[in-house]
């Protein structure tokens, strides 16, 4: 039902997609399947009608079409499952699913046919214990993406686009899942279902796109393929960037966690060396963030011991972590790393400013984390420009400048480089690696398995908020693969 | 384009509202000369004394992403309270200043508190407090304000030291305080937080103290102005009405934006005088006072809606 | 949440019972008819106020114009009328016509200049407010006494005030509940984003909403003009029905960021200020501590909206 050709893409400059063909039959399930940058939700964009590509064909249903919008591909019967759902909370599941196409009667919202409606949609895939008139806010995630799937269906989707949906299950929802999509597929819907999970994409689909550094890689039967072979296509990527020399030894124990816990992460043992940089890899949800934000005080520890440099310490706030040494570098850059419209000079020294305050500016300070922005290379205007103005490299650097100006002990990067340009990448990996070399204990978790191969001394890869194993940093792309997706070896 | 005309649009595009000031004072300048008599210009100053400072403590709440509703009840209750504490007793002056102040603090500290521990927000628990205010004092007083005030205490809103009056001064103070406090790096995490909370506190600021004491700042600043406006006029239940809305009003003309981390403290005392500024004009153009409050609506919506215009350019 | 949804009525009774209680021990009665009538007929204006008002919070805004509005329709009503019953119409026209113009200014300028409605809705209030106090210095104009009726007359012993707000209640409530612009309204409140992407049309459904606030302003306006006989043009905002038809709002659980609550609550909000009122006054308590208590009441009622909301945390949609 669904044809790209050759479809390409590149965004100022960069080309994200190039000459790729992906073909969907009604009653399939196809994964599209890839690294972090591979191309997979510009992929998944192009066919929602979100962008448009530069080169190639898209065809739906045997015509050639041109989006203008995702509005208009809805239309036409494609519907996407957004990671971020599109739901209103305090709603119920019948009034989203038919917001702004209220049915009427008589002028009038006909309130009963809307729930009637919306029953028998969710009657037809199987999931009527869901009630139309319950608040959608109340219900587990996986009702909520029940909800919607049936508002996609109530469009007459004819095909659906996942985009990672198992992200924010639970195991058992999981398999709640994986009925409801089965159900989909007889009634005769093409589903494109984006994956990290090699086990889901097995256990799924027909057959599997490989994308890989913007190219197609190659589209098999899901029969013909074990998993082994699916991660060697995955992987494997030319190293097209040199990262800094790894430590020689590990230096003296910073942070050590035992059996360490909260609601999301069970029974986490680590530790963190000076000098070294411990690499944290793992899916989405696997509890790597959680991981950070609990040793920042974030979301912090309920159960278990941490000891920093010997001494047992309990961390209940951001703040209490930072007095403590610690500095954590945000993945959400825009919502938890920055005050956007404060200038760059301000950014650096908040942390500074806020841990201990002064009444009078002192040129000491102003003078350091000047030196600070200088010495990360930070690109800017002038040290008054707001920093929203930066490019996401030197809103990073700033970031860094900020907790460089603290001397941390122990640094926690979250995400470092991603939405980075690859000269500031390079800038980044070399300045943590020169933090590290300086006796800090870096933790680094990054999506980007290349990137995580090339700058960890040693790797923990977690699962399901566990640690599914420790790696050296010299271990290969696929047995980390093995360990995160929990296939088997 | 006029390198003049240029630099005016620089100056402008920094503090729109400078230049807004500007331009009234310019033509208050033709059209009234005297204006600029030191000793009119020190009467103006004091006339507009109060509302500057009201701008100046409401500043603290907005850039931390609050609002501050309670002032002009505040501003009612301290002269109230104050006219029946002194009861024209001159050796009381000096106490019930004090207390005033320390009314302010706690109605402040009860503000922040509300706010930010139990999560109400800021224009409830100040409408609230609102209500409270004037509630007590009417109660407090049963329905009319009683006492009087001393002479002593008139003095700081009336007399002058050679030609500067007090109130001036205690205007110098108070915009001094304010400006140390905001290039201060408690001012500095204050902007942060009203910027971005999570990433405030995050950075370690601790964000609850922040946005407290910016309450207790409002309410010790319009413990202040009380005191002026206790001196220029009598004791009456509307001497602070509306007050809290002016004070809005010039913040947000001095381009301080609502929603907090954006704009000067400086800009919002501008943003003031300039309200005082155009009331003057109006006088002098013989313009009724009672379109005052006509020309302060227009003047704040074009003001915001360029301002709007201009971030999304 | 059904605390948020139903609190207010619990709060309401049990208000009754212990003022009832009170007043009793006190050797009085609550609800002699003279005084419940009086209650109600006086909150009936700000129950009005307060329904329009609840449709602009509900949809993520807020109207501070309103207390002004009032006082304008109430003089434009008793000008028209001129004493005289044959104008009683043209004037409700003239009254409906011009507060629907003044939320059309509001909605305007919220949207289309993007001005924050705080800000717009003072503004206009303010140009209004310079309006009235340039043109009038005390009451103008005449009802007919055919038109005060509706301000005095009751059907058994309900005041028509209470069955024109109940009226008003009513229309929102279907409006809000049954039609497709009610629900555009919610999902704008409370998702702007969401709304959008859904393919309700943003701006126009906050523009009507503030057409419809003002327009409930300019009914309490009729209502207060035929009260007092004659327009008066601080009627509004001495009576400080703006911040008190926004207390009266989150008073009945709805939330001050929007998308959450409804008329019902708004009703019972205005139901427990005036209930308040009437025992304070039974009880001969300093009228004006009953002012203390409403303040202490309406911030203690959304502290412990917020206090529950934070316990059971619900109302989240996730992202993964």
């Amino acid at each position: 039902m669904l044809q790209l050709r050759g479809v390409g893409k590149s965004f100022l400059g960069v080309q994200v997609l190039q000459d790729v063909d992906l073909e969907l039959a009604a009653g399939e399930v196809h994964a599209v399947v890839g690294e972090n940058g591979a191309g997979k939700s510009t992929l998944m964009k192009i066919a929602s009608g979100v962008y448009h590509p530069d080169a190639g064909t898209v065809r739906w249903l045997g015509r050639d079409v041109s989006f203008r919008d995702p509005r208009q591909a809805q239309a036409a019967g494609i519907g996407i499952i957004h990671q971020e759902f599109n739901l209103l909370a305090d709603r119920t599941v019948a009034q989203n699913v038919f917001l702004g196409r209220e049915p009427l009667r008589r002028g009038l919202v006909d309130t009963a046919a809307m729930n009637e409606r919306t029953a028998s949609l969710l009657a037809s895939i199987g999931e009527e214990s869901l009630s139309p008139q319950a608040i959608v806010g109340r219900l587990g995630v996986a009702q909520q993406q029940v909800t919607e799937i049936v508002k996609a269906l109530s469009l007459d989707a004819r095909m659906l686009i996942m985009d990672e949906p198992t992200a924010a299950l639970a195991d058992h929802e999981v398999e709640l899942l994986y009925g409801l999509v089965r159900r989909l597929k007889a009634r005769g819907m093409g589903i494109l279902y984006v994956s990290h999970r090699l086990k889901e994409v097995f256990d799924l689909t027909d057959r599997i796109t490989v994308l890989k550094d913007g190219r197609r890689v190659t589209t098999v039967d899901t029969s013909s393929i074990t998993a082994d072979g699916l991660v060697r296509h995955m992987v494997g990527r030319e190293l097209s960037h040199y990262y800094p020399p790894k430590s020689a030894e590990a230096g003296q124990e910073r942070l050590t966690l035992q059996g360490a816990g909260n609601n999301r992460l069970h029974d986490i043992s680590l530790a963190l060396h000076a000098g070294q940089v411990l690499g944290i890899c793992g899916l989405q949800g696997s509890g790597r963030s959680a991981l950070a934000r609990a040793i920042f005080g974030v979301d912090a520890f309920t159960r278990g011991n941490v000891h920093l440099d010997g001494a047992s310490i309990r961390l209940s706030s951001p703040r209490q972590a930072i007095r403590a040494g610690i500095a954590y570098i945000t993945e959400d850059r825009k919502a938890e790393g920055l005050t956007a419209q404060q200038s760059v000079l301000d950014n650096a020294m908040l942390a500074t400013r806020a841990l201990s305050p002064r009444w009078f500016a002192t040129a000491g300070r102003t003078l350091k984390a000047r030196e600070l922005l200088a010495a990360v290379e930070v690109h800017a205007a002038s040290e008054e420009q707001e920093v929203r103005y930066l490019s996401g490299g030197n809103q990073q650097k700033v970031i860094l400048a900020r907790w460089l100006a603290l001397t941390p002990r122990v640094l926690l990067f979250d995400e470092p480089t991603r939405g980075i340009d690859v000269g500031a990448k390079a800038a980044i990996h070399d300045l943590i690696r020169k933090l590290a070399s300086e006796g800090a204990a870096v933790l680094m978790i990054s999506s980007d398995l290349p990137e995580l191969l090339g700058m960890s001394d040693r790797l923990a890869v977690m699962r399901d908020g566990r640690i599914a194993g420790e790696l050296p940093g010299t271990a290969d792309e696929e047995t980390v693969m093995r360990l995160a997706t929990g296939a088997s070896s | 384009m006029s390198s003049l005309a240029l630099r005016a649009r620089k100056v402008s595009a920094r503090q729109p509202i400078l230049l807004i000031l500007l331009t009234l004072l310019f033509v208050l300048a033709v059209r009234q000369p005297e204006f600029y008599d030191p000793a009119s210009l020190l009467a103006f100053l004091k006339r507009a004394a109060p509302l500057v400072i009201l701008a100046a403590g409401q500043y603290f709440v907005i850039v931390a992403g609050d609002f501050d509703l309670s002032v002009g009840s505040l501003v009612t209750a301290e002269v109230v309270i104050a006219a029946r504490l002194i009861d024209g007793d001159p050796s009381m002056t000096w106490p019930v200043i004090a207390i005033m102040i320390g009314f302010g603090l706690v109605v402040g500290l009860a503000n922040g508190l509300i706010t930010t521990l139990l999560h109400v927000p800021s224009f409830i628990t100040t409408l609230g407090m609102y209500l409270i205010l004037v509630g007590a004092v009417y109660t407090w007083t049963g329905g009319s304000p009683r006492g009087a005030l001393t002479e002593q205490f008139r003095m700081l809103g009336r007399n002058s030291i050679g030609i500067v009056p007090y109130a001036v001064l205690i205007l110098a103070c108070v915009a001094t305080i304010a400006l140390l406090l905001m290039r201060s790096d408690f001012g500095k995490t204050l902007l942060a937080t009203g910027d971005n909370p999570r990433t405030a506190r995050l950075s370690g600021v601790p964000v609850v103290r922040a946005r407290v004491i910016a309450f207790i700042l409002s309410a010790v600043f319009a413990a202040v102005a009380a005191i002026l406006l206790g001196g220029f006029g009598g004791v009456s239940f509307q001497v602070g009405a509306g007050l809290e809305f002016s004070a809005i009003t010039a913040v947000v003309l001095g381009g301080v934006a609502l929603g907090g981390g954006r704009g000067t403290v400086t800009a919002a005392m501008l943003g003031a005088l300039t309200l005082e500024v155009l009331f003057t004009l109006l006088n002098v153009l013989g313009v009724s006072g009672a379109l005052k409050s006509a020309v302060q609506g227009l003047i704040i919506i074009a003001a915001v809606a360029i301002g709007a215009r201009r971030s999304r350019s | 949440m059904k605390l948020r949804e139903h609190g207010v009525w619990g709060a309401l009774g049990l208000t009754l019972i212990v003022g009832g209680i009170l007043v009793y021990a006190d050797g009085g009665s609550l609800f002699t008819q003279s005084s419940t009538v009086s209650l109600l007929q006086r909150a009936a204006g700000l129950g009005i106020v307060a329904i329009g008002q609840t449709l602009a919070i509900l949809a993520g805004s807020l109207d501070l114009s309103v207390a002004y509005v009032i006082s304008l329709t109430s003089l434009i009503a008793a000008e028209t009328m001129d004493g005289s019953s044959g104008m009683i119409v043209p004037a409700i026209i003239a009254v409906l016509g011009v507060s629907a113009g003044i939320g059309l200014l509001n909605g305007l300028l919220i949207t289309k200049l993007k001005i924050n409605a705080f800000i717009a809705t003072l503004g206009v209030g303010l140009l209004i407010k310079g309006y009235l106090e340039q043109g009038y210095a005390g009451p103008a104009g005449s009802v007919p006494t055919s038109f005060q009726r509706l301000g005095y007359d009751r059907i058994g012993p309900v005041p028509l005030s209470v069955l024109l707000m109940l009226a008003v209640a009513g229309v929102a409530w279907i409006v809000l509940n049954r039609t497709r612009f009610g629900h555009h309204l919610i999902a704008v409140g409370g998702d702007l984003d969401v709304a959008r992407l859904s393919g309700v049309r943003t701006d126009w459904v906050l523009i009507r909403t503030h057409i419809i606030c003002s327009v409930c302003a300019g009914i309490a306006g009729l209502y207060l003009a035929s009260r007092l006989g004659a327009g008066a043009p601080r009627v509004g905002s001495e009576g400080g029905y703006d911040l008190e038809s926004i207390a009266a709002v989150v008073l009945g659980g709805t939330v001050l960021a929007g998308g959450r609550g409804g008329v019902t609550g708004t009703v019972g909000g205005v139901a427990l200020l005036a209930a308040i009122d009437g025992i304070f006054n039974q009880l001969a308590v300093d009228p004006f501590f009953k002012q203390v208590v409403r303040g202490v009441v309406i911030v203690a009622a959304v502290a412990i909206y917020a206090m529950s909301l934070r316990r059971k945390a619900p109302g989240k949609v996730a992202t993964a």
